[in-house]
């Protein structure tokens, strides 16, 4: 259960998805499935710097893999403010350009290509799981 | 994220390689900024050696789009586009709103 704890800054999103890249891959996820994977943790560790610590440089994000045969489970906390998500709007994604909204495509990508998302909102820390299963039509 | 500048007679082609995040997003925004402060609007952005393209990359191709859309005088088109690039695409409903073309030659030849 291999866990890397990172600064809370987009200069460790890249390294963040070489850790999670690598043990999605060793589990035997497809291309795709391991691009869902690492789309899912970029937009999630991007909002954790962006809403719950509000900037870069404010605290640091511990990302945890756990890995069966079947799935991978990703486990992101951080020390910052509670964010949820899940009360952002999804995008209309049918709206004319004029009125498209550029926010919320984040959330909604982490939430159509992942089997689980949850969070959770502890004393100390925020918590998000995210769960990939093998084989899931992406 | 690295990009390329090259002007043609009828557009301004960007391309793209590397990855797209919020981190290397500003530099994007940047780029596509120096085109359209110049008065130039139809932009191709070649994806042909993209690796990663994050919500923030989506963010500045809707915006993009918008400016360079506004009073008709242009448009950016996307060339090039590897497949899962071309997944996010799909998900994110950008389908319907920038023309998507298979290589460079056609999507600079559209303008």
């Amino acid at each position: 259960m291999p866990t890397q704890t990172y600064p809370g800054r987009y200069e460790s999103l890249e390294k963040i998805a070489i850790f999670v890249r690598h043990e999605a891959e060793s589990i035997g996820l497809t291309h795709a499935e391991v691009f869902a994977v690492e789309t899912a943790v970029n937009e999630a560790v991007s909002n954790i710097i962006e809403h719950a610590y509000q900037g870069e440089g404010k605290g640091d994000i511990t990302c945890t893999c756990i890995t069966d045969p079947e799935s991978i489970s990703i486990i992101l906390e951080d020390f910052g403010h509670p964010f949820d998500p899940s009360l952002v709007p999804p995008p209309d994604l049918n709206a004319p350009l004029k009125s498209r909204k550029d926010h919320g495509l984040g959330i909604f990508m982490m939430q159509k290509w992942m089997d689980e998302v949850h969070f959770e909102f502890c004393k100390d820390c925020n918590r998000l799981v995210m769960v990939k299963r093998k084989e899931k039509k992406v | 994220m690295e990009t390329v500048l090259t002007k043609y007679k009828h557009c301004d082609m960007v391309k793209v390689s590397g990855r797209v995040d919020s981190l290397t997003a500003p530099k994007l925004v940047e780029e596509l900024n120096k085109i359209t402060t110049s008065g130039h609007f139809k932009i191709v952005v070649d994806l042909s050696e993209i690796q990663f393209l994050s919500s923030a990359g989506l963010r500045i191709l809707i915006a993009t789009q918008k400016h360079c859309k506004r009073y008709n005088r242009g448009e950016v088109v996307l060339a090039a586009v590897p497949e899962n690039i071309l997944a996010v695409f799909e998900l994110a409903g950008f389908t319907s709103i920038f023309k998507i073309f298979d290589n460079v030659i056609s999507a600079v030849g559209a303008f």
